[in-house]
């Protein structure tokens, strides 16, 4: 179990995460949703320790990482896959070696176990015969896919998806949303998703939560968010322009 | 009044601002050397980088080393002559190329060369969140960026010094010889008699001491890039601006010790 607790956190004097609490379910899925600079990705950050919190405390699995050390926030890590928002692949490899990157850190496999491994994440993301691109030579979707297969190719605890179909056709976006899913029935992983898209999210979520002013407004399964009265969660559901929300 | 407060202001400003750099570069170097006993050093990048800097720089740091020792065979050609003690031009030009030249003009070359690009390129990948990737994937940075580039630079730069002050003084003894028609065997009878064996690795020392400063600063100010093509420019000329600083004052600093 993941738990935010009590954040606060600001950019300059500018106030992004406003006393955010939100705790995420093992095994589960659950989707965040929100607007487009609302905090989403500075909340995902927290979790992995990479932006510490002014203050709050985020607990793994009732351990507060704030309270360990580096050697063992690194062994903390090692559960974690992470997809950026903008991939974040290595430029300066090319995409085999981008995949292969994890599996060669930190696991002592042969050869072809590793290219075994690569080709099949490749495959699953629709992204076969690309291994000896550059990430430049990519285009931007295609770089999230990549992305997506690497931060799961160690087939890891926890897999969090900064907006993993953020920029792909609706057809990639559901081959995307459905390696999500197969992965996480098989794999049994705990997935947090950041997305804008709230029928992805109807899709792919156990559960959903609504970030909106640097807290959580909302959080429940699909079902509480299509029947939700508050005006702001409807508002966003139905991508109106008029409501609480102003722009 | 007011423009001389504007002034001291000024003054304390940059003072805070030297300091706190300094207490950033204290912590970073803390975690270099904390990340060599926590990981070791990853083999692979080292060996990538020892080609980076040493193999692909001999023909420029040849190329210099050898203008260098002509050039210095000739100046001091003029002034011997006056006092009719042309047979000093050898040890002049093998003294100035091992104590002096050789070891400054090669870590110049390379934090042109190298520093720079040490800076560009962690910067580029700070700021394109890549060095996040490597935290979250539990890769050490220190241990998988700075280090490998630190270690191949203090490697590197003696060898690379050694290049430059012996193809310096053959250089030079090319200009005795057949510029200035001079006896080639003065030239090399007096470098035998004039130069010590500590005069070439205290050379070396020096080599190994701006390898070490040239690398840590540009790696360090590459992590410092923040927001866009533009700070990734910016860190790239305070590394190379920086480094040279830092490089020519341990040389001083150095050359009133050793010699
Ligand atoms: N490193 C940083 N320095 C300064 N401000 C930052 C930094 N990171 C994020 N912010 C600010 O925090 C706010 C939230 O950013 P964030 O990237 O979390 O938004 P988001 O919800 O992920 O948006 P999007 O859906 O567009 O990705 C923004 O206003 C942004 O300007
Ligand atoms: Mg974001």
């Amino acid at each position: 179990m993941i738990i935010l607790e009590n954040i606060d956190k600001s950019f300059k004097g500018v106030k992004v995460l406003d006393n955010l609490n939100i705790s995420f379910e093992d095994k589960k899925i659950t989707v965040v949703i929100g607007r487009s600079g609302e905090g989403k990705s500075v909340m995902l950050k927290h979790i992995v320790g990479l932006i510490k919190p002014d203050s709050g405390r985020v607990l793994f699995n009732d351990i507060d990482l704030n309270t360990i050390n580096k050697k063992e926030l690194n062994e903390l890590r090692k559960k974690f896959g992470m997809v950026f928002q903008d991939g974040a692949l290595f430029d300066s490899i090319n995409i085999f070696e981008n995949i292969a990157f994890p599996l060669r850190q930190h696991l002592k496999l042969s050869e072809g176990d590793i290219i075994k491994k690569v080709m099949s994440g490749l495959n699953d993301v629709g992204l076969s015969g690309i291994e000896s691109k550059m990430p430049s030579e990519l285009s931007g979707g295609m770089r999230k896919r990549v992305a997506v297969a690497r931060a799961m190719i160690l087939e890891p605890e926890i897999v969090l998806f900064d907006e993993p179909t953020t920029g792909l056709d609706p057809i990639m976006s559901d081959v995307i949303n459905n390696l999500i899913i197969s992965t996480q029935k098989h794999l049994k992983y705990t997935g947090i998703i950041i997305s804008h898209s709230i029928e992805g999210a109807y899709k792919t979520a156990d559960i959903i939560a609504m970030l909106y002013k640097g807290a959580i407004i909302e959080t429940g399964n699909a079902e509480k968010f299509k029947k939700s009265d508050n005006p702001v969660v409807k508002q966003f559901v139905t991508g109106s322009m008029v409501g609480p929300i102003v722009i | 009044m007011n423009f001389i407060l504007d002034y001291f202001e000024k003054i304390g400003f940059y003072i805070l601002y030297l300091i706190n750099e300094l207490g950033s570069l204290t912590i970073y170097i803390w975690n270099c050397i904390l990340s060599l006993f926590r990981y070791s050093i990853n083999m692979d990048n080292l060996f990538d980088q020892m080609v980076f800097i040493g193999v692909d720089s001999f023909f420029i740091i040849g190329l210099t080393g050898l203008f260098v020792g002509m050039v210095l065979s000739l100046q001091s050609y003029y002034a011997a002559k006056i006092v009719g003690v042309t047979y000093m031009i050898g040890p002049t030009v093998a003294l100035s190329m091992t104590r002096e030249l050789g070891p400054v003009l090669t870590a110049l070359m390379i934090t042109a060369r190298c520093g720079s690009s040490m800076a560009s390129e962690i910067g580029t990948m700070k700021i394109s969140e890549q060095i996040d990737a490597l935290e979250v994937m539990s890769v050490d940075p220190y241990y998988f960026l700075s280090m490998p580039r630190i270690i191949a630079s203090m490697i590197m730069l003696p060898i690379l010094s050694i290049i430059s002050s012996l193809i310096g003084i053959l250089g030079g003894y090319v200009v005795y010889k057949f510029f200035l028609g001079l006896n080639g065997t003065v030239f090399v009878d007096m470098i035998y008699k004039y130069m010590k064996l500590s005069d070439i690795y205290n050379g070396l020392i020096k080599a190994v001491v701006f390898g070490i400063i040239l690398a840590t600063i540009s790696t360090y100010k590459g992590y410092e890039a923040s927001g866009g093509s533009k700070g990734v420019g910016r860190v790239t000329t305070q590394a190379v601006v920086l480094s040279s600083i830092y490089i020519l004052f341990a040389d001083y600093i150095l050359t009133s010790i050793l010699f």
